[in-house]
């Protein structure tokens, strides 16, 4: 089976649509790549000045700003796989009707460029690290580990919305709400610490993104921060955001081969 | 070499075609309390399809529009799947059915290469090796950096089709690729038909075009509204299809309302033998003037046989007149007749025979051409 999906076929193509995408992104714009770099550079400027300097939230944590940057980027990235790869199968429309390509490679695409633009990103990540005089611990070796459970929480998502998008556009309206949702579900701009009941803080830990942002806060910026171990001590509730990120990924890859099969005529 | 290349075995296709779209929750859910998602229409797109296509066939699908040609392709070619029934295909496939699959306005022509190329399983490095003729056979040399869409229709098509033939797969499916394209691009195709009649390459090949049809094909199915009618020989594929076109002709010409004028003539083939048709021409006028018919025998635009009534029938009124046309003289080909009606006095045009009826000449030998038969009266001279 793995022989098949990567098959020689599979990785050209996918690796031609991956750079097809990449280059239509910014076409006609003047700036071009470096947008990659400066939307989050921008972005997060508005919020370190907004919650850092006028509303003096206190996160509890040494390179509070750094602290910020790696929450608003992770996010972003969670973001762009799912919102991006959302209509991805619709765009590809004529691919589909036309050619028979595994309908996964078209998503898988579309989120590789996700990726594309957090490997950027972090190239903005280290010169802040470098500037706030932030010290690497080992701990950063698990980093990895945690983008790709972002990355596979979001591709499960992905699969998911791609296909329900074929047969109904409402997908992206309800997606932008509950976008909006877990954004504020994911302690990105409040410290987990402002959160009075510890009750509150391990429903907030069910969400494998808040347990994979503050994880990768803690390997990157500082370990005086709360991760998953802090909050919970059941063996039971710390797997809950694993078995979340499980569930989904299945979820998104069954509803996903099921729905492909008629993805020629849907559309 | 006579191994099945193709099986089809039962295949249905029923496609739902919902009255309105509902491509919103709303819809989905307003349907659900009205008691089930009942309002879509079943279309039978194809119903029991059954054959096999040996390697090395050149294989046509002839149809008319909406008789399930290009569903049957994509199932072919796994774009869509059967509701039952199984396709086996062995050997490697094509897996476009169109030209041009994927192409990107906003890329290069360049780009797009590679990217046409990825498509049919080509890395970068083989796109590379093959780039310079591609381009050369599309004949785009100096148009290669710019976009694809600042081609005209033309160039596109050439290069989408210098790309395709550089698939490496045993079987091919074409869908309609004659239909796009000048002469030159026409001759260019059927060189390379030739190219993989040679190669023994197995191609199913759906097409409107049936000299091509005839030309090409070692074998043919005919779809008829989702069902495969016959299956046999191209030639009598093709005359089938000519057929249950002229046939549908004329019904839609008995619906039209006939317009007001006095005078009406249609012509029909009574009977048909081997060397003769008969004509039989009614008539029909609302005064009394005295007048005769004039049939003209056309082929590809041009009248290459005429002949009236006079002065051995002269008409009034209704009736039927009856000619015996003999097809003998004519070489292979499409043929019509056209009826005119003419007032005998002053030979004033009173009225034509708009639908005209239509014939075919088969013919084997396909050394002679135009529209009359020549004899062979040739001789070695020196």
């Amino acid at each position: 089976m793995f022989k098949r999906i990567f098959s020689k076929r599979n990785r050209v193509l996918l690796a031609e649509l991956v750079r097809t995408d990449f280059k239509l992104r910014y076409q006609g714009s003047v700036l071009g790549y470096t947008w990659s770099l400066l939307r989050p550079l921008l972005l997060f400027s508005i919020l370190y000045l907004v919650f850092i300097k006028f509303l003096k939230v206190n996160y509890g944590v040494p390179h509070s700003a750094v602290y910020l940057l790696v929450g608003i980027i992770l996010w972003n990235f969670f973001l762009e796989v799912t919102s991006g790869s959302l209509s991805s199968i619709v765009a590809r429309g004529d691919l589909i009707r036309k050619i028979s390509i595994p309908r996964w490679i078209i998503v898988i695409s579309s989120s590789l460029s996700g990726v594309i633009s957090l490997l950027l990103n972090f190239i903005v990540i280290a010169v802040f690290m470098i500037l706030n005089h932030v010290s690497l611990s080992i701990d950063i070796l698990w980093l990895p580990l945690i983008l790709a459970e972002i990355y596979i929480f979001a591709l499960g998502l992905a699969l998911f919305l791609s296909a329900a998008f074929v047969r109904y556009r409402d997908i992206s309206y309800i997606w932008e709400v509950i976008c909006q949702a877990l954004f504020y579900l994911t302690p990105l701009l409040y410290p987990v610490s402002r959160l009075k009941w510890p009750i509150i803080k391990e429903v907030l830990f069910m969400s494998p993104l808040t347990q994979a942002v503050q994880s990768a806060r803690y390997v990157i910026v500082t370990h005086r921060t709360y991760v998953l171990t802090d909050v919970s001590h059941s063996f039971f509730v710390r797997a809950i955001p694993f078995f979340i990120l499980i569930a989904v990924l299945i979820i998104g890859i069954s509803y996903f081969r099921k729905r492909a099969r008629t993805f020629a005529e849907d559309l | 070499m006579n191994n099945i290349a193709i099986k089809v075995v039962g295949v249905k296709k029923t496609f739902k075609l919902p009255h309105e779209k509902q491509s919103s929750l709303k819809g989905v859910v307003i349907n659900v309390f009205k008691g089930g998602s009942r309002s879509y229409e079943k279309q039978q797109a194809l119903k029991d399809i059954s054959f096999e296509v040996k390697e090395g066939d050149f294989f046509g699908i002839v149809g008319r529009n909406g008789s399930g040609k290009s569903t049957l392709l994509k199932l072919l070619a796994g774009i869509y799947s059967p509701d039952s029934g199984s396709i086996q295909i062995n050997g490697k496939l094509t897996p476009f059915i169109e030209l041009g699959v994927g192409f990107n306005p906003e890329l290069t022509g360049r780009e797009n290469i590679f990217l046409n190329g990825a498509l049919l399983g080509f890395n970068r490095n083989e796109v590379k090796a093959m780039y310079n003729d591609i381009v050369e056979f599309a004949e785009l040399e100096r148009f290669m950096e710019q976009k694809l869409k600042n081609y005209s229709s033309g160039m596109q098509v050439r290069l989408a089709f210098s790309i395709a033939i550089r698939a490496r797969s045993d079987i091919l499916l074409l869908d309609e690729v004659l239909a796009v394209g000048d002469a030159a691009f026409q001759q260019k195709c059927f060189n390379y038909f030739e190219d993989l009649k040679q190669q023994k390459k197995t191609v199913v090949f759906v097409s409107h075009d049936m000299s091509a049809i005839r030309r090409f094909c070692n074998s043919a199915i005919y779809l008829n509204s989702g069902n495969l009618t016959m299956h046999g020989k191209p030639s009598k594929i093709a005359d089938e299809y000519v057929d249950e076109n002229i046939e549908s002709a004329h019904k839609s010409k008995n619906n039209k309302n006939e317009a007001s004028s006095p005078y009406r003539v249609s012509t029909k083939i009574a009977e048909r033998t081997d060397n003769e048709l008969l004509l039989k021409t009614s008539y029909q006028s609302d005064n009394r003037d005295e007048m005769y018919v004039g049939i003209s025998v056309i082929k590809d635009g041009l009248s290459v046989a005429e002949i009236n009534s006079l002065p051995l029938v002269k008409l009034r009124g209704n009736g039927l007149t009856a000619y015996t046309l003999d097809t003998s003289i004519f070489n292979g080909g499409v043929y019509y007749v056209t009826t005119a009606l003419f007032r005998l006095e002053n030979r004033e045009l009173l009225c034509v025979d708009k639908d005209q009826c239509e014939f075919v000449i088969k013919q084997q030998d396909d050394t002679k051409g135009g529209a009359l038969k020549l004899a062979n009266t040739w001789e070695h001279v020196k």
